[in-house]
């Protein structure tokens, strides 16, 4: 088959797909799928090996270090998982390659701030509603909790209320 | 009851840690595939050019929660034991959630997305993935600050159920259901903005 980047499977098979993936990580670990919670153990490891006593001076950092080393995680490991397969998936659509995703008229610089600045307002959004898009809407939500799905709702919300301000990078 | 397999997170742990990095490679294939590697496809969600976020999402919510619901009616899954790392905790979610997806449409990428985006090269996703990091590093700092917040509505496990007093299947069942009047309702949305668009935006689609 050729190799086409703007091909893209089918929503609705890929969510098939990503359900039933989900359904066997309830089913063989207890838990579902998940991303920041990973993000949030490379900081504190970074932090624990530059500052190790700010790290247990920090309550919301030491209660992760207490339990060993932050990297020896179920999450930690699932993450490296997600790089590979994204990797794989990204070489096999001809979609793999260096570049700034970003509008014509739009300015690499700029657009690399507002992701960091997006990153930075969503790592902690993330620790506050205790997971993200994947760790609390998505496998929280299928497990019918109230809580991920108010998330959910609210994660939409503040998607569509910003969108107006920032549509000028995609043009 | 069968599942889940506890020993895979307690005395097999290393095979735990090895299926770990299986369901994450299967996961990240994919988001990936779906298209969730790039921004424009994940932020047309929030301009009605491209609802994929959403048929993605919800068809993987459906699944999961049928078969979850089923499993646990059937005896085959302690549905109980899984929910249970799933508590409620109303406030910080509902900020949270906001703040997340401001996040989001200021980035154009997930958490998860933008691990996604920096394994197929996407530099603007390893600027999005420094940012949550460096984001949760601050959320800790500012953690004694915040009072009670953070643990404000907490209602521990709550599910949707429970408020509507159903069995869990048929939750799912009706979840199912209106998922499928949203795709329907999102078709005829990125079939309005996109035959009004003058400008369409900048999409790799054909």
């Amino acid at each position: 088959m050729k190799r086409d980047p703007a091909r893209f499977w089918n929503p609705y098979a890929g969510g098939i797909a990503l359900g039933l993936v989900l359904l066997v990580t309830y089913l063989l670990m207890g838990k579902g799928l998940g991303a920041s919670g990973a993000s949030f153990r490379v900081g504190v490891a970074v932090t624990n090996a530059i500052a190790p006593l700010h790290v247990a001076h920090t309550p919301g950092l030491a209660a992760v270090t207490a339990e060993g080393n932050p990297l020896d995680d179920w999450l930690v490991f699932e993450v490296v998982g997600v790089l590979i397969g994204g990797f794989l998936a990204a070489m096999t659509s001809g979609r793999l390659g260096r570049e700034t995703l970003r509008g014509p008229t739009f300015g690499t610089a700029p657009r690399l701030a507002l992701g960091f600045g997006g990153g930075l307002l969503m790592g902690a959004a993330a620790k506050m509603a205790r997971g993200c898009t994947s760790g609390q809407a998505l496998s929280g939500g299928a497990l019918l909790s109230v809580g991920s799905w108010a998330f959910m709702l609210s994660v939409f919300a503040g998607g569509y209320a910003f969108a107006y301000v920032v549509r000028r990078q995609w043009r | 009851m069968m599942f889940p397999i506890e020993s895979l997170s307690d005395e097999r742990r290393t095979l735990g840690l090895g299926v770990a990095v299986v369901v994450g490679i299967v996961f990240g294939f994919v988001l990936e595939r779906s298209g969730f590697g790039r921004a424009q496809k994940l932020v047309g969600q929030f301009y009605g050019t491209d609802m994929t976020v959403l048929k993605v999402m919800f068809t993987a919510i459906v699944t999961a929660a049928l078969g979850a619901t089923f499993l646990g009616a059937v005896g085959v899954l302690d549905l109980r034991a899984v929910s249970f790392n799933y508590p409620t905790y109303l406030w910080p979610m509902i900020v949270g959630g906001l703040m997340l997806g401001v996040g989001f449409v200021i980035s154009g990428y997930c958490p998860g997305t933008s691990l996604v985006a920096t394994a197929s090269g996407k530099v603007d996703g390893l600027a999005t993935v420094l940012g949550v990091v460096v984001g949760g590093l601050a959320y800790a700092e500012l953690l004694p600050y915040l009072g009670t917040f953070n643990d404000s509505g907490k209602k521990g496990g709550f599910f949707l159920y429970e408020v509507l007093h159903l069995p869990p299947i048929a939750v799912a069942v009706a979840v199912g259901v209106l998922a499928v009047l949203a795709f329907k309702g999102a078709e005829k949305i990125e079939q309005m903005v996109n035959t009004r668009a003058k400008q369409p935006m900048d999409s790799n689609e054909a």
